[in-house]
């Protein structure tokens, strides 16, 4: 075991990301700048330039090319980094399928912005949201040293080999890639002994010639997505050791799928996903001096998705609530659908809220969250429906 | 040059028998690609002068070179008649295909 040397230094989360890709030592970086993402891939281009990396950095013409040329790099047995954000991501979303279909496990880190019209280059998960069906490992990290960290965990659960899947690590648009915090570097050598090099059985090679990324009848297509959704399912305990590896490496260890706090003798808990997450730690302290009980679920994968650790929670709180910056147009937010299949999995009698908000950028108050914990505080033993609520309108509507 | 070897492909009958994705070992053939074959190209070989245009102008290079003989591998052959037409010496002709 090496002695971990602390190297702290004052960065934006889109620093994180470019030190936390360095650190895994792609060999290709294929990206696009977009706003909130821009930092990260002039950083690498940078790091690129100066030669403290040894990697080939692709200029493309847009986001739909990188993810290509990425997926190409990844067939001839490249680990390959690639960044984006929402309408980028969008563009990309064609070949998202191709990449994991393909078992190219890309990793991609993705800065959660709104999604036009109205044009927005602020903050909301809507992007990333949209695309939980494209077959890719989503996680969401709270603040820049977890998406550093998480960056160079994603390598190892996506190169896998029960995984092979590609991996987007989510970062909340400006509140996480814009800000500044102090983030430990760790050490090259260390990064080294936890990421062991690239292997995959599928790339071009003249020894082992390859029939590559071939079509299917319908005789053989479901077995192949009967594969790609074992192996997402598979990727859970990869996560779940991973992170504990991870801990035991770098002294921070992030819980695996979720992050329950203060959860266990709590009657209402909020669900969160991202850098809300960390407000929401603050107003819950506030309520449990003042003898309230309540606590927080942060759900840092989306995909594979926390059921069990959800049906675990309903069996011992009364008041469940989910803040969603999304809204699945014509239901409710998909957070809240995907929390909320759990739930009735579980049986689950707890009363249920879904909290619609902080879209296209707007910020979350503190008194808005608190708002939140005394609805479902109140709602416990009410009889009253589950609700979805855009909680912060700034006007009168008709309903 | 040498024909790569063509191996008999098996079905799978286990998940586990599928390859991680879309990728497999090279020189299997697990669908025949000629099905909608028409006229099919019959060479014949007292006429043929060996002159090697048919394998020239083949798009999916389904002519077999085999010591001065010429044969057509049927699993590809897709029966468009270039050869047939190509052909200086009239040594192929397309005859229909019976269903």
């Amino acid at each position: 075991m090496l002695e971990m040397k602390k190297n702290n230094i004052f960065i934006s989360g889109d620093e994180a990301v470019a030190h936390g890709t360095r650190l895994s030592r792609p060999h290709v970086i294929a990206a696009y700048p977009i706003t909130p993402q821009t930092i990260t891939v002039e950083r690498l281009s940078e790091m690129v330039e100066n030669g403290e990396m040894e990697a080939d950095y692709m200029h493309v013409e847009s986001e739909h090319s990188a993810l290509s040329a990425a997926m190409g790099a990844s067939s001839v047995g490249a680990r390959t980094f690639t960044a984006t954000s929402s309408q980028g991501l969008l563009y990309m979303a064609e070949a998202m399928h191709y990449a994991s279909g393909g078992r190219y496990p890309i990793v991609m880190m993705n800065a959660n912005r709104s999604v036009a019209l109205p044009w927005s280059i602020y903050g909301d998960q809507r992007d990333s949201l949209s695309l939980l069906d494209s077959g890719w490992i989503q996680v969401y990290v709270e603040d820049a040293q977890e998406a550093l960290d998480m960056i160079i965990q994603a390598y190892k659960i996506a190169e896998h080999a029960k995984v092979l899947t590609p991996m987007m690590v989510n970062l909340d648009g400006f509140i996480l890639t814009h800000t500044y915090e102090m983030v430990e570097i760790p050490e090259q050598e260390m990064v080294d002994m936890f990421l062991p090099k690239f292997d995959t059985p599928n790339k071009m090679s003249f020894e082992n010639p390859k029939n590559m990324a071939f079509s299917s009848q319908p005789d053989d297509n479901t077995e192949f997505k009967y594969q790609q959704n074992k192996a997402m399912f598979d990727s859970i305990d990869v996560i779940e050791k991973t992170d504990q590896d991870f801990g035991e490496q770098f002294g921070r260890y992030y819980k695996g799928m979720v992050e329950e706090i203060m959860c266990d003798d709590a009657d209402a808990v909020l669900v969160t996903l991202g850098s809300i997450t960390g407000t929401v730690r603050v107003v819950a302290k506030q309520l449990r001096a003042k003898g309230l009980k309540v606590g927080i679920l942060k759900i840092r994968y989306m995909r594979p998705f926390p059921e069990k650790e959800i049906m675990e929670l309903s069996r011992k709180v009364k008041a469940i609530g989910v803040i969603d910056k999304d809204i699945s147009f014509g239901y409710e937010g998909t957070i809240y659908t995907n929390v909320n299949s759990a739930l009735s999995k579980a049986n689950a009698s707890v009363f249920k809220k879904n909290f619609i908000g902080g879209l296209g950028g707007r910020d979350i108050t503190k008194a808005e969250i608190e708002k939140m914990f005394m609805d479902l505080l109140e709602g416990i033993d009410s009889g009253k429906q589950a609700t979805v609520e855009f909680f912060n309108l700034k006007v009168e509507t008709n309903d | 040059m040498d024909r790569p070897i063509k191996r008999d492909f098996k079905r799978p009958t286990h998940i586990d028998d599928y390859p991680v994705g879309p990728q497999y070992e090279a020189g299997f053939l697990a669908e025949k690609n000629a099905g909608w074959r028409t006229f099919r190209p019959i060479i014949d070989n007292e006429k043929c002068i060996y002159c090697l245009i048919c394998y020239l102008v083949c798009p999916d290079g389904t002519i077999i070179k085999n010591d001065g003989e010429i044969d057509v591998d049927y699993d590809y052959c897709k029966g468009c008649g270039v050869c047939a037409h190509e052909c200086p010496k009239d040594a192929i002709t397309m005859v229909k295909e019976e269903l």
